[in-house]
């Protein structure tokens, strides 16, 4: 294995600035926008995280095939790749699939990284909707398959990520050449677990992704609640289950988001007591029922799925997070500074209040889902 | 690019895309050669500005600083034309930090002396676990309103949140205000509930001597920003202070 001892602390001193570091950036319009904004931004803060992990959400990103899942496969082996394209071949219908395109750049040990276009075959699905066959299918070849991981498996959609900092891992992946409406960013100092390629952010389960600065203590409730619902935690990391919680809350039991991030992050007791009537019957039953999906530990999230982004931080935020919006664009950053190097002027800059969501939403979902890859305004 | 005049002692520096090291080690070199003001345009992000330098150099920094200016800073006025990130005047010791624009999170986390003055809002934490010793008395005076945990563990210096943007009745909406307090004051215009402030925290109304050194620091803030001093000070001040100097004494001992 790699040293990792140079990047840790390249000026040979003490001094290692332990943070991770989140950007998103969405154009409300549907516009597509090249890379290059949110690669400089998350690599101003490239002293937050170490190199040993960095990735990239990315919406609007696969036009040509906007009703396809859009699988991204590391492998670690050519026996792991054959042995899944044939699991896929076997309960999908593959359009294409491909290596995606990479290119030699500062990061260490790279997988061979391919995507497919997968629709799953019709008489697959007894009584099943496509997105929970698919989630299924994706539970199995990671808790299945030794050398490979899905670790991308929405529509029009992809994350890329690696072990590198998260500039060298946009340099790997080509990103530059990528255009897309929604940007997530990540750069990691990993706190508890190994640095590995499926261990970076973001993380992600059908569209959902989610990318995150912080430790989620109550990992092992979490886990332990999502596999009753048939999520397996396979990749190392807390914020895996976080990926997880969502795709549960918001698309299985249809909590509108900003309930999902009431659940995640709980109004305190406390607050609840001084709430009245059916708030107070609404935020009391939400902590009851889903008490198992509380993240409790300092965090900041950057949620995204099609069409929207959502920032969140723990109730009583023990890590930053800046908003601010300049005409179409929101913005969502660890640091002010990140979005001030690709905005200068902003409209509006502020910092939420722990557990407040800020959500950004696309105006028109028509814009994004024109299968020309053209844009569709409102 | 560096541009020095000569006469004033004056220098200024583009700091785009320069590194933060390579940066404070530049304010070093010159501040050792004599310079007494250094301008800092482009600056995005740039850590620990101010930290180490000597005495009675002065720094006007235009852009949005990051993490920690002033951190350790021990006598540099440093004036910000933009906003600021989270830690700064973290253990400053001696010397000035005025922000033409909010400040983020822990404020003078365990500052120890000098002042700091932000014209608009700020974030989490500010003052947390300031100090002060004999006549070492660190102050923090903010224009707008503070986040929550406003003097988390304070144990010495003055908090001043004038809360200007507030609606007319409408409150601050930090709360854990003073929480773990054991030492120091906050003065807060305008109002809170009982329950936003920490167990430890007591109110009282300012007596003459609390008015004095309202007068004396809302006029400095005011100098700075150009407002006028005796509108700051209309209106009600509450004083927070602790109701006791150990208020965790007897939480272990049984």
């Amino acid at each position: 294995m790699e040293s990792t001892r140079n990047r840790n602390n390249p000026y040979g001193d003490d001094k290692v600035i332990a943070a991770c570091c989140l950007f998103g950036m969405l154009d409300t319009t549907g516009k597509r926008i090249g890379g290059r904004d949110s690669i400089e931004a998350i690599a101003n803060m490239h002293d937050r995280g170490n190199g040993l992990g960095g990735g990239f959400a990315i919406y609007g990103l696969y036009p040509d095939w906007p009703d396809h899942y859009a699988f991204h496969v590391m492998y670690t082996s050519q026996a792991g790749r054959k042995e899944v394209e044939a699991t896929l071949r076997s309960n999908f219908h593959v359009a294409h699939g491909e290596e995606v395109p990479t290119r030699q750049a500062a990061v260490s040990n790279p997988p061979t990284v391919w995507r497919y276009f997968l629709q799953p075959e019709e008489r697959a699905l007894i009584g099943q909707s496509a997105d929970d066959y698919v989630v299924e299918r994706v539970m199995e070849i990671n808790t299945g398959h030794r050398d490979a991981f899905v670790f991308s498996s929405g529509k029009n959609m992809g994350v890329f990520k690696g072990v590198g900092y998260p500039e060298d891992v946009a340099d790997f992946f080509k990103l530059d050449d990528y255009r897309a409406y929604l940007w997530t960013a990540h750069g990691r100092f990993p706190t508890n677990t190994q640095a590995w390629w499926g261990g970076a952010h973001p993380f992600s389960i059908l569209d959902w992704t989610v990318v995150h600065n912080g430790e989620i203590s109550s990992y092992g409730i979490n886990r332990r609640y999502l596999e009753m619902y048939g999520y397996h935690c396979t990749m190392h990391t807390d914020t895996e289950v976080i990926a997880y919680a969502v795709d549960l809350l918001a698309r299985r039991h249809n909590l509108p988001l900003n309930l999902v991030c009431k659940v995640l992050s709980a109004p305190l007791w406390a607050d609840i007591d001084r709430m009245e009537g059916e708030e107070q019957d609404l935020y009391r039953t939400l902590r009851q029922v889903y008490g198992s999906l509380l993240l409790n530990g300092p965090f900041t999230i950057i949620i995204a799925h099609q069409n929207e982004m959502i920032g969140l931080t723990d109730r009583i935020r023990l890590r930053p997070l800046t908003a601010a919006t300049k005409g179409d664009v929101l913005f969502l950053s660890s640091e002010e500074a990140a979005i001030r190097l690709v905005s200068p002027e902003l409209d509006k800059v502020w910092t939420p209040l722990g557990g407040e969501p800020v959500v950004g939403r696309v105006k028109s979902e028509a814009a994004v889902v024109a299968p020309t890859g053209q844009v569709l305004v409102a | 690019m560096i541009l020095l005049d000569e006469a004033e002692q004056v220098l200024t520096i583009d700091a785009k895309g320069v590194y933060y090291r390579e940066l404070n080690a530049r304010l070093r070199d010159a501040v050792e050669n004599g310079v007494k003001k250094v301008v800092l345009n482009n600056i995005t992000g740039q850590r620990y500005l101010g930290t180490d330098l000597p005495g009675e150099v002065e720094l006007e920094v235009h852009g949005t600083p990051g993490n920690d200016l002033g951190a350790f800073m021990n006598g540099p006025t440093v004036t910000i034309h933009g906003n600021l990130q989270d830690g700064c005047g973290n253990t400053m010791n001696a010397g000035t930090i005025v922000a033409h624009g909010r400040a983020g999170d822990a404020l003078g986390y365990a500052m120890r002396g000098g002042k700091i003055f932000v014209r608009d809002d700020v974030g989490y934490r500010v003052g947390i676990h300031m100090k002060q010793y004999e006549g070492k008395v660190p102050a923090i005076v903010v224009g707008g309103t503070a986040q929550p945990f406003l003097g988390e563990y304070m144990a010495g210096g003055v908090l001043v949140v004038l809360g200007m943007g507030l609606q007319e009745g409408e409150r601050h909406r930090a709360n854990f205000i003073g929480t773990g307090m054991h030492n120091g004051v906050i003065f807060l215009r305008g109002s809170v509930e009982q329950h936003q402030l920490g167990k430890e925290v007591g109110v009282r109304e300012p007596d003459e001597a609390d008015w004095q050194l309202l007068r004396s620091l809302v006029g400095e803030f005011a100098g700075h920003f150009g407002f006028a001093t005796e509108e700051l000070l209309r209106g009600r001040f509450l004083k927070l202070l602790p109701l006791s100097l150990r208020p965790y004494g007897r939480l272990y001992a049984y």
